[in-house]
């Protein structure tokens, strides 16, 4: 195997985490709730945001920049769900994909409004290096955004199976009337359900700044692929969506490397749909 | 009875005083249609052009003898129309070519706008200037390079623009002389995303090359707001070419520059072809790391109270931003077009079309490099040309050939960080 290829391979690997990262949001909210979350790119897009203004505006660090953006996306994420959230759940499909996207384009808008439209770019900081280890090069900054993704993962997935809350949330997800029964609150947990979504996308977003552009339409590019990741993954499951998005992102990877980089949606897309064919559900989704 | 009658009398008096004050105050307004992608993944320069084109409108519509030659500079609003104001319609084409089509015939049918201008890409050029020319309405196209847009014997299309095919022979000029100087420019590689732009460009480029009796080595096609290119820098670095063309919107540019940097390639020489290069926040978000980037350009700032000079700060205390090549060409554009319906007298688009045709524009009138404004049969301005500038620190595009035009050499090889 040639040398590129490996490198190749790496870089695809890291782009998956990536992936996988801003996706674990998006099947956890479709999980708990079966509500597809449109503005969920723009809520990637926000925690750029955040990271940016607290690194060149407050001035502070690149490492401050993650853990607020964590927690403003999560208030974020409760606002949403009291404000939108709860009562277009009660309505017809159609108002659920309307509103969630009429939030996106409230939330692209206020900030195109509130930043201008340029692009802008974190300065270069700690995170911003490269390591060259035998001859493969890794962005240090892609490299902490796959290592958090691991632990983004591993922890919602053992929050959903060991914690009595993740136990809670379960029990919402798969029955609210017997829940309630049970003495659970469907709305509190469904309110922490939103806050840990958007608060782990808000974290996406501040780690992925760190080496993409920002700029308010940012979350359509991204937008698309968490789609795919979850659908792929299995609506629903958090380790489903790791595993997809490292799939998708090395074969974007090989395919664009190997094939051409214009064909390389083609061949992602097709691979896409023939597993749905054969298996709807997703990698690890239930029926 | 009496009394009814003058208060009648008086009543009328004061409604035609109403009346004609009314009509004076509102004087005559001449509609134009400006079609820019104000959202999506190009809305950066869509803000900048509205500044620009704000700022032009500005400029016609009150009096600035302080800008020379300039047509319509020195006076109120346009003479030839009895002194009457400019109004832009601003319309968002999201970057889309079938958004472009529907605000086009928007502007049109019922804003009733005397002629359209835009559209950026060349894409939704194609499309928005095919409505214009369905209802007789002329169209100017300021920025749009894809050479095919004046090859479809349009008649109601007008191009200002220097053209992708202008720019190709300017590059292989550029590349013969870096060559004679010693740099290696025997592998070119065309970097260029999926766009109309992009291929048509990448198209007539390398058929220039192609003329010179020099084939293009690699040629490396992108999905345009790619999310990683990774492959494609990993792509260059293994064939290792002497000469970089990029043809790339600010979105891909940027990723472009950060891609590179982290694996860690730089190509002896990277040349660009305008576009996401001579975006502002490109420079701002990524100068620093593209430092001895070549790029096109037909703005020049110029010495302190020249026009130019004088525009350059007027935009700026506008948008804040720096003038760069785009916004200068679509202002530009704009004179031209405020210019043809000035000499037209009439809002009538015949008669615009006719004014538009007959317009020959000497440098000294012009804020842009050109040689002048005058169109072929085809719509194309026959008299616009270029430089190639480099951002040698890394904040500010320095002209560095022509010779005649340079004010620095220019620097090999590439930088880069």
């Amino acid at each position: 195997m040639s040398f590129v290829l490996v490198q190749v391979i790496v870089g695809g690997l890291l782009l998956g985490a990536v992936y996988a990262l801003f996706s674990s949001g998006l099947t956890l909210v479709w999980g708990m709730m079966n509500i597809v979350n449109f503005a969920h790119g723009d809520f990637v897009m926000l925690g750029m945001y955040v990271a940016y203004v607290v690194y060149t505006l407050l001035g502070g660090g690149p490492i401050l920049g993650a853990p607020l953006a964590t927690l403003v996306l999560a208030t974020v994420g409760v606002v949403v769900y009291f404000a939108l959230i709860r009562d277009i759940m009660k309505g017809p499909m159609l108002a659920q994909i309307l509103g969630t996207f009429g939030l996106a384009l409230l939330l692209r808008y206020s900030v195109f409004w509130w930043f201008g439209a340029n692009f802008l770019s974190m300065p270069p900081n700690i995170v911003g290096g490269t390591y060259a280890f035998a001859g493969l090069r890794i962005e240090a900054s892609r490299l902490l955004a796959g290592v958090v993704a691991l632990l983004v993962t591993l922890g919602l997935h053992l929050l959903l199976t060991r914690t009595s809350l993740g136990s809670k949330m379960l029990a919402v997800a798969e029955d609210q009337t017997a829940a309630q029964l049970m003495g659970i609150r469907p709305d509190t947990m469904q309110a922490i359900a939103w806050a840990i979504a958007a608060g782990a996308t808000g974290l996406a977003g501040a780690l992925i700044a760190n080496f993409f552009y920002i700029v308010p339409t940012v979350g359509e590019t991204l937008g698309i692929v968490a789609f795919v990741t979850v659908s792929l993954g299995g609506f629903g499951s958090v380790p489903g969506a790791l595993v997809a998005g490292l799939l998708i992102g090395v074969i974007e990877s090989l395919s664009g490397y190997l094939i051409g980089a214009i064909y390389k949606d083609i061949v992602v897309y097709v691979l896409f749909l023939l597993f749905l064919w054969f298996r709807p559900q997703g990698l690890m989704g239930k029926m | 009875m009496r009394l009814k009658h003058v208060t009648g009398l008086l009543c009328a008096a004061a409604m035609s005083l109403v009346l004609a004050s009314g009509a004076r105050a509102q004087d005559k307004v001449v509609k134009i249609g400006a079609i820019l992608p104000m959202s999506g993944g190009t809305a950066s320069i869509g803000a900048h052009a509205k500044a620009a084109l704000e700022v032009a409108m500005d400029i016609i519509n009150n009096a600035h003898p302080e800008l020379g030659n300039l047509p319509l500079a020195k006076n109120a609003g346009l003479s030839g129309l009895g002194g009457a104001k400019i109004e832009i319609v601003f319309a968002d084409n999201q970057g889309n070519p079938a958004t472009g089509q529907n605000q086009a015939l928007r502007l049109i049918t019922e804003d009733k706008a005397a002629a359209l201008f835009g559209s950026y890409q060349s894409g939704v050029t194609l499309t928005s200037s095919a409505i214009a020319e369905k209802y007789g309405i002329p169209f100017l196209n300021s920025e749009s390079v894809a050479a095919n847009l004046t090859e479809r014997g349009f008649k109601w299309f007008f191009r200002t623009t220097p053209i992708a095919t202008d720019f190709a022979k300017a590059y292989v000029d550029f590349l013969a002389d870096i060559k004679a100087q010693g740099a290696k420019t025997d592998a070119i590689a065309l970097v260029h995303d999926n766009t109309e732009y992009g291929t048509s460009v990448a198209n007539t480029i390398s058929a220039a090359f192609k003329d010179k009796g020099q084939a293009i080595a690699i040629d490396v096609a992108y999905p345009v707001n790619a999310t990683d290119l990774q492959g494609q820098v990993l792509q260059l670095k293994e064939k290792k070419p002497d000469v970089i063309i990029m043809i790339s919107y600010t979105s891909d540019a940027i990723l472009f520059a950060k891609t590179m940097q982290s694996l860690d390639y730089k190509p002896p020489v990277l040349l660009a072809d305008d576009a996401g290069y001579s975006d502002p926040s490109f420079i701002k978000a990524v100068g620093k790391i593209s430092q001895g980037v070549f790029n096109r350009s037909s703005w020049a700032v110029g010495p302190f109270g020249s026009p130019s000079a004088i525009i350059a700060d007027m935009y700026k205390k506008k948008s804040g931003e720096e003038m760069d090549d785009t916004v200068g060409r679509q202002m530009q554009g704009f004179f031209v077009l405020a210019d043809a319906i000035d000499r037209a007298g009439s809002t009538d688009p015949a008669k615009i079309q006719a004014a538009l045709k007959a317009t020959d524009l000497k440098p000294e009138q012009l804020m842009m490099g050109y040689k002048g404004v005058k169109f072929d049969d085809k719509g194309q301005n026959v008299l616009a040309s270029g430089l190639i500038i480099q951002l040698q620190d890394g904040e500010n595009y320095t002209a560095v050939w022509p010779k005649a035009n340079a004010e620095k050499a220019p620097v090999l090889p590439y930088k880069g960080w």
